[in-house]
C-alpha cells in the first residue's frame, strides 16, 4: 500500500487530551472541539461530504458550525486553482461559535486544494490526501513548480497520503458503474477515514446516504460500500496511531436540526406569515448567494406560500409591493448589486407606508464584485441608498441560526409599523451552519397586523396610529374602504395628492420619525461581558461569532472588554449612548471600511471611535481579533 | 378621503358609471384624450361583472398613468415602467381582484418593456390599456419608442433615426392571449372593447391610439379623422368578414404570405373571398399581420385582434398550492419545524 508517515503525529494545540484511552489497539484522545476541511475540484462532493460529517456530528450531540467555501465558477477546469471548492465544519464538546479559523484536520483531494488551503491549516494538522493525483501534471495545474511532497513545505504535518482513486475504483468495480459514476463516489472514502478518525458511527453516515439518494438505490449502495472502505482503510493502515473524540454536548439540552443561514431566513418568514395570518408573498430574482431564499420557499407550497420568480431585481420587489398592498406579507430578497437595483421601489414603499421585507444576503463589492464571498459592504447602501428623505428600519442578523430571529422580526416590525425594512445578512451567515434549538411558532412575539374594519366610517388612508404612528392596512376587495395610494407625496391624513411646501416638510419628519419610533419595540441592546471597562468591542451581523470568541478569550485572561454586537441598527437601540459610556476606549471591527463607525459618528458623535477593518471577503480570524484587542488593551494600560 | 357608508349590503347592488366617478378635479389638459378613456372606462366597469370593491387600477407614471387618481375604485399608483410588475404581485396575491393596469408607450414599451412582455407571457389575468400617443407628454415632448421614424420632437431636431416598436408585435411575440387597438375618438367601441378585455382570462392588452393635445395634437388623424376613418380603419368582429371603406366594398385576403386589400366586385371578388375574423384561435400568424398593418398600403386594424383563452397564471400557481396541501403532512410551521432532522442533545 502506498502509504508511508512524514513525521510522527505532533497535535496541534487545540488537541488538548482530556483523557486517553488504550483499551483498542489505536489510541483514542479526547478533544474540546475539532475543525475539520474537505476541499476538492468544484463537483469532487466536498458539500455533500461536508453536510453528511455535520449532521453525523449533529446526531452524536456534538455542536457544530459549517462553512462552505466555494467558487463561483460552476465546473472550473478540473485541478485548477480556481476550481477548488471547500467545506469547513467545526465541531465541539461545548458551544461551537465559529467554523474556526485554522482547520485540524484537511482532507485534499488533489493539489491545488492543498495549495489553497495550507493557509488555512493549522501547524500540526492531519493532511489527507489522495495521492493518485498527486503527479506532475495536476502540480503543474495547481501551480506547483516543485513536488509538495518532496520539498519541505509539509514538514511539521500528519500527511497521510491514501490512494483513494485507486482504492474507490477497486471498491466499486464489482456493482459494473461506468468510470464517471464511479468516480463520484470517491469523497465517501475520505469521509470513511474521517468517521474513523473521530470516531463517528458509521450508520449515520450511510443513512444520511439512503437519504440523499433514495430514488438512486445502486448509487447509494456503492457510496456506502466505499464509506466503509475508507473506514476500513483507516483503521488498518500505520498512518493513523490514534483517533480523536469529540464528547456530546452538555451544557446544551433540547431538540436541534442543523440551519444554514438561508434557510432559516426563509423559516422565519413563514413562521411570522403563520403568526401574523399574512399569507407570505416572495418576489425574487436569483442572486448569489440569495437563492436558497427563493429555493427553499418555492418549495412550501404546502403551507401556503407562494413564489414569483420575477424577470429582474425591479420586478421582484415591485410585486411584492402589489402583494403588500394586497394585503400579503411581502419579502424580496437579494444581494447588494441587486439591491441597488431595488432602491427606487424602496423608496415607494416608504411613501405608500406598506410593509415591505427586503432582505440583503450581502457578498463583496462594487459591482459583482466577489459573488461567493462575504462582506458587510452594504450597511450604508441600506441605510442611505435612495433618493430623497427615505427612512427603512435597518436590522442584521448575527448567526446562521439567529437568521430565523431575525426574519422573523423584519417581518413583525415591517407589518406593525407598516414600514419597509431591510434585513442584511451575509454569505457567511446564509451558507454557514449551525444548531438551532427548536421553536413553536406560538412562542414567537405576537404580530398584530393594523387592520381596518370593512366601512370603517374613520378610515383615511393616511391617518395614524398615534403611539407607532404607523397608517392602517385597507386592502383591495373590502367593503368600504376604497383609496388610492401611490408615488406622489401624500397629504397627511387624507392621502390625497400634495405638493404643499409645509405638508411635505411634515410628511418627510413624520416618516423619519415613525421609524425612529420602533426603537421603543425593539430590545435594548446587550453586552457581552461588563458594562463598564477598558475597551467595548463593536460590531454588527454576522461577525458575532469570531468577535464573541475573541472577547470571551481575553475575558478569561483577566482583562477589562465586553462586546457589543448590534441587530438593530436603523434605529438605534436606546441604551447605545450608555452603553459606549462605560468604557474607555471603543473599537468598531467590520468587514467593510468602516460604514458602521461611520453611521456610529453621526448618530454619536461625543465618542472616539477606533476601527478594525477587514476587506478580503473572508469573515474575521478570531486570532487576528485578538491581535488587535490586545494592542488596543495595552494602549489603555500605559 | 370621503369614506363611503353602506346602503345596501345583503345584496349586490346593480353598478352603474356614477359609482365610479370621483368627486375630486381631474387634472389632464383641456382636450386631452384620456378623458374620453376615462369615461368609457367608468361605462365599461359595471358591465363586468366584478364588485367595486375588487376592482383596481395600477399604473406606473406619464400623463395617462394619473388615471388611478381620477376614478372611484381603489388605486394605485407606482414607480415609472413597472406598474406590471405591480400589478402582477397583486393579482397574484388575491385573483378575486379585477387588477387594470394604466401605462403608455414611454411607461411600458421604454423603461418598463421588460415588465410588459413578461407578464404577457405569464399571461397574468391582468387588463392593461396602453396610451399610445406617440410622445413623452410629461416631460414635456420629446420622442418615444413608438414615435414614428423621422419625426422632430425636442429630443430629436433632426427627426428620430429609430424604428419605431409597435405594440401589438412585442404583445403577439411575448405569446400575448389578447390584443386589441382602439381609438379615444370612438367611445362606443372603446367600452365595448375594454369590457371584453375585462371579460379575458389572462393578460389583455388594448392599444389605445390617443390624442396628445399638446406635443403630438392629430398624430392618429388619418387613423381616426372623420373623414378617412372608415377608409384608413378595418373594426375587426370575431365571426364577421373582414370588410371596411365608406362604401362598405374593401376587404383583406390572404395571398401567399401576405394580406392584401381588395376591393368586392373588382377582379372577381365577392365578399366569400373576403377573410372572416377569427380572434379565438390559437395560431397568432394571422392576428400578428393584422396587428401590424399601417397605412397606407393597409387600414389599421382595430377592435379586438386576438382574444385567445389558454392557460393562466395565477391559477396554475393556486392548483400547484392546493394540491400540495392535500399532499403533505406538513401543515404549520410547527409540522415543519420537527420535521427531517432533529437532533436530541
Amino acid at each position: 500500500m502506498n502509504v508511508s508517515l512524514i513525521n510522527d503525529i505532533t497535535l496541534p494545540l487545540i488537541f488538548k487530551p482530556l483523557k486517553m484511552s488504550t483499551e483498542t489497539k489505536k489510541k483514542t484522545i479526547k478533544l474540546k472541539d475539532v475543525v475539520v476541511k474537505f476541499a476538492g475540484d468544484s463537483g469532487d462532493g466536498m458539500q455533500l461530504s461536508g453536510t453528511q460529517f455535520s449532521d453525523t456530528s449533529a446526531f452524536v450531540g456534538n455542536d457544530l458550525s459549517t462553512f462552505p467555501d466555494y467558487p463561483s465558477e460552476i465546473r472550473a477546469p478540473q485541478g485548477t486553482m480556481a476550481g477548488v471548492s471547500g467545506f469547513q465544519v467545526h465541531i465541539g464538546y461545548k458551544e461551537v461559535k465559529t467554523p474556526g479559523d485554522q482547520a485540524d484536520v484537511l482532507v485534499a483531494m488533489n493539489p491545488a486544494a492543498l495549495k489553497a488551503n495550507m493557509r488555512w491549516v493549522k501547524k500540526g494538522a492531519t493532511i489527507i490526501i489522495d495521492i493518485d493525483n498527486f503527479d506532475s501534471r495536476h502540480y503543474k495545474r495547481a501551480g506547483y513548480i516543485e513536488d509538495p511532497l518532496e520539498d519541505d513545505s509539509l514538514d511539521g504535518y500528519n500527511v497521510v497520503k491514501a490512494p483513494i482513486s485507486t482504492l474507490n475504483l477497486a471498491t466499486t468495480k464489482e456493482l459494473g458503474l461506468d468510470s464517471k459514476t464511479a468516480e463520484k463516489t470517491k469523497n465517501q472514502f475520505a469521509v470513511g477515514i474521517l468517521y474513523w478518525l473521530l470516531e463517528r458511527d458509521l450508520n449515520f453516515g450511510e443513512q444520511f446516504l439512503d437519504e440523499k439518494f433514495a430514488s438512486k438505490p445502486l448509487l447509494a449502495k456503492a457510496n456506502k460500500l466505499v464509506l466503509r472502505a475508507g473506514y476500513d482503510y483507516a483503521e488498518t493502515i500505520e498512518a493513523l496511531r490514534s483517533r480523536f473524540m469529540i464528547l456530546p454536548t452538555k451544557d446544551r439540552k433540547g431538540k436541534f436540526r442543523n440551519f444554514t443561514g438561508n434557510i432559516a431566513v426563509a423559516w422565519g418568514l413563514m413562521a411570522a406569515s403563520e403568526r401574523s395570518g399574512r399569507p407570505l408573498f416572495l418576489g425574487s430574482y436569483p442572486i448569489t448567494p440569495a437563492t436558497e431564499i427563493l429555493q427553499e420557499l418555492a418549495k412550501r407550497k404546502h403551507l401556503g406560500v407562494k413564489t414569483f420568480q420575477a424577470e429582474d431585481e425591479l420586478a421582484g420587489i415591485n410585486s411584492a409591493i402589489g402583494a403588500s398592498f394586497a394585503g400579503n406579507l411581502a419579502v424580496t430578497t437579494t444581494s447588494g448589486p441587486g439591491l441597488a437595483l431595488k432602491s427606487e421601489a424602496i423608496g415607494l414603499a416608504v411613501i405608500t407606508e406598506l410593509p415591505l421585507v427586503i432582505i440583503d444576503v450581502q457578498r463583496g463589492g462594487p459591482s459583482t464584485g466577489l459573488p461567493t464571498k462575504t462582506e458587510q459592504g452594504d450597511l450604508l447602501q441600506a441605510l442611505f441608498g435612495r433618493n430623497g428623505e427615505s427612512p427603512t428600519v435597518v436590522i442584521a442578523a448575527s448567526t446562521p441560526a439567529d437568521c430565523f430571529r431575525y426574519s422573523y422580526m423584519a417581518s413583525k416590525i415591517a407589518i406593525e409599523h407598516m414600514t419597509p425594512v431591510i434585513l442584511l445578512t451575509d454569505g457567511y451567515l446564509a451558507n454557514g451552519s449551525e444548531l438551532w434549538k427548536l421553536k413553536k411558532v406560538s412562542s414567537l412575539p405576537r404580530i398584530d397586523p393594523p387592520m381596518v374594519e370593512d366601512y370603517d366610517p374613520d378610515y383615511q388612508p393616511y391617518k395614524r396610529n398615534y403611539k407607532k404612528l404607523n397608517r392602517y392596512w385597507a386592502l383591495p376587495g373590502q367593503k368600504g374602504l376604497r383609496h388610492r395610494i401611490g408615488s406622489l407625496e401624500k397629504e397627511d391624513v387624507t392621502g390625497d395628492v400634495s405638493h404643499d411646501p409645509l405638508n411635505h416638510e411634515k410628511m418627510v419628519r413624520l416618516r423619519e420619525k415613525k421609524v425612529q419610533r420602533v426603537a421603543n419595540y425593539i430590545p435594548e441592546q446587550k453586552v457581552f461581558g461588563e458594562k463598564t471597562g477598558d475597551l467595548l468591542v463593536v460590531g454588527w451581523g454576522g461577525t458575532y461569532g469570531s468577535l464573541l470568541s475573541a472577547v470571551q478569550e481575553l475575558q478569561e485572561k483577566g482583562n477589562k472588554i465586553s462586546l457589543a454586537q448590534f441587530n438593530y441598527i436603523k434605529p438605534l437601540p436606546k441604551n447605545t449612548r450608555e452603553i459606549f459610556k462605560g468604557f474607555k476606549k471603543i473599537v468598531v471591527c467590520e468587514l467593510n471600511l468602516g460604514q458602521f463607525a461611520l453611521y456610529l459618528r453621526a448618530r454619536l458623535p461625543e465618542f472616539e471611535l477606533i476601527q478594525y477593518n477587514k476587506i478580503q471577503g473572508l469573515p474575521f480570524m478570531i486570532s487576528e481579533l485578538k491581535r488587535k484587542f490586545k494592542k488596543i488593551l495595552k494602549e489603555v494600560k500605559s | 378621503m370621503k369614506t363611503e357608508v353602506p346602503t345596501i349590503i345583503e345584496s349586490e347592488p346593480l353598478l352603474s358609471r356614477s359609482d365610479f366617478k370621483l368627486d375630486k378635479p381631474v387634472k389632464w389638459c383641456a382636450g386631452c384624450g384620456d378623458y374620453a378613456v376615462l369615461s368609457s372606462v367608468q361605462n365599461a366597469l359595471p358591465e363586468i361583472g366584478a364588485k367595486k370593491e375588487n376592482v383596481v387600477f395600477v399604473s406606473g407614471i406619464g400623463c395617462s398613468s394619473r388615471f388611478p387618481y381620477y376614478i372611484n375604485t381603489f388605486g394605485f399608483h407606482g414607480l415609472h415602467g413597472r406598474g406590471a410588475a405591480i400589478a402582477s404581485g397583486l393579482k397574484i396575491a388575491n385573483p378575486d381582484l379585477s387588477v387594470w393596469h394604466i401605462t403608455g408607450d414611454g411607461d411600458s414599451m421604454a423603461i418598463g418593456g421588460n415588465h410588459f412582455i413578461h407578464i404577457i407571457r405569464r399571461n397574468i389575468d391582468v387588463n392593461i390599456l396602453l396610451f399610445n400617443n406617440k410622445i413623452y407628454g410629461l416631460t414635456k415632448g420629446q420622442f418615444s419608442p413608438t414615435t414614428p421614424k423621422g419625426s422632430k420632437t425636442k429630443s430629436s431636431p433632426d427627426g428620430t433615426i429609430e424604428n419605431p416598436f409597435i405594440p401589438g408585435e412585442l404583445a403577439m411575440g411575448a405569446g400575448g392571449s389578447f390584443f386589441a387597438r382602439v381609438v379615444d375618438t370612438e367611445p362606443k367601441r372603446m367600452k365595448e372593447v375594454f369590457v371584453l378585455a375585462a371579460k379575458h382570462h389572462g393578460t389583455s392588452v388594448v392599444e389605445i391610439l390617443q390624442n396628445c393635445v399638446i406635443f403630438n395634437n392629430k398624430i392618429h388623424q388619418e387613423i381616426t379623422g372623420k373623414n378617412v376613418r372608415d377608409d384608413n380603419q378595418i373594426y375587426l368582429e370575431h365571426g364577421k368578414p373582414m370588410i371596411f371603406g365608406k362604401e362598405r366594398n374593401k376587404g383583406l385576403i390572404l395571398k401567399g404570405y401576405r394580406l392584401e386589400v381588395v376591393t368586392i366586385g373588382e377582379n372577381g371578388i365577392n365578399e366569400d373571398d373576403i377573410l372572416v375574423h377569427n380572434a379565438s384561435s390559437s395560431d397568432d400568424a394571422l392576428h400578428y399581420m393584422l396587428a401590424r398593418m399601417t397605412l397606407p398600403e393597409y387600414p389599421v386594424a382595430t377592435g379586438v385582434i386576438r382574444d385567445y383563452e389558454c392557460c393562466v397564471f395565477e391559477e396554475l400557481l393556486f392548483q400547484q398550492i392546493n394540491k400540495a396541501k392535500e399532499n403533505t403532512s406538513i401543515k404549520t410551521v410547527d409540522d415543519l419545524i420537527n420535521s427531517g432532522n432533529v437532533w436530541t442533545i
